[in-house]
């Protein structure tokens, strides 16, 4: 596992240079937004990303709440972590977009607004996990994600239920796109895919290792005034 | 143009942000381990 991890680095920094490149150089300008069109190669991969990662986050919590896992505790904060991580990309890509397109860096649409509700409940969870000292915490944690993953669907099919500025989807939208952007469009969601995986897993490892030092250091708090006796 | 690349930038300001908050985790942790096995 040692020597995967470098490959692994490796091989993701060459396929999100190659993704870059295809999105930058390779692909179309599209007619009426032109140039800026190109956004949508790292704004919509990094909002597929997040949605996953807010659904493991989702099905840890679960597995937490029935098992009392703590492999799934972990893995819930760090998909939480990197979910809001790549939600702060689309929140940020987003306007970027809009300003040009649309004249507005913001409106508050029924896509813009869940989006930004879905990024203060994962924010919200975060703190809750960095702030709290009660014992609890990891159960009141899976319980607010359960509760915020109900965002999750809400912010995709918006855009189906209610009538909105936001573009409608590129993938079962009943639009049609160039095949090729389609093809990038998928290439830079596999390059962020492999991003999210390799800094989940140094994150895992990372939280894994926190909570060892913090057992250890209980432990040793424990055992102290026994020595001095 | 200046959005479109605005736009990448901003994206791997965040991720380099987010990398480096890591690190800094890690090596803390690691100055916490060595004070454990003093």
């Amino acid at each position: 596992m040692k020597r995967a991890f470098p490959i692994f680095a490796v091989l993701t920094a060459l396929l999100l240079s190659y993704a870059l490149y295809e999105a930058l150089v390779a692909a179309p300008t599209e007619k009426t937004m032109g140039d800026v069109q190109r956004i949508f190669y790292y704004h919509v991969p990094s909002a597929w990303t997040a949605f996953l990662l807010f659904l493991i986050n989702f099905v840890a919590s679960v597995v937490y709440l029935i098992r009392r896992s703590h492999t799934a505790d972990i893995v819930a904060v760090v998909t939480a972590e990197v979910g809001v991580v790549f939600c702060t990309v689309v929140l940020v890509t987003g306007p970027l977009w809009a300003r040009p397109v649309w004249g507005i860096w913001w409106t508050w649409d029924v896509r813009l607004t869940s989006t930004l509700v879905l990024w203060l409940i994962y924010v919200s969870y975060l703190m809750l996990r960095r702030f709290s000292t009660s014992s609890q915490t990891p159960l009141l944690a899976a319980a607010l994600a359960v509760f915020g993953a109900l965002d999750v669907p809400l912010v995709y099919f918006s855009i189906w239920i209610f009538r909105s500025q936001h573009p409608q989807p590129v993938i079962g939208g009943g639009g049609s796109i160039d095949p090729r952007m389609l093809h990038i469009l998928l290439l830079n969601w596999v390059a962020f895919l492999c991003f999210a995986a390799l800094i989940c897993w140094s994150r895992y490892r990372l939280e894994r290792l926190r909570r060892e030092v913090e057992e250890t250091q209980a432990l040793e708090s424990l055992l102290e005034p026994r020595s001095l006796r | 143009m200046t959005f479109l690349y605005a736009a990448y930038a901003a994206t791997w300001i965040i991720h380099i942000t987010y990398l480096s908050t890591l690190v800094r985790r890690y090596k803390r942790l690691q100055r916490e381990i060595e004070e454990l096995q003093k």
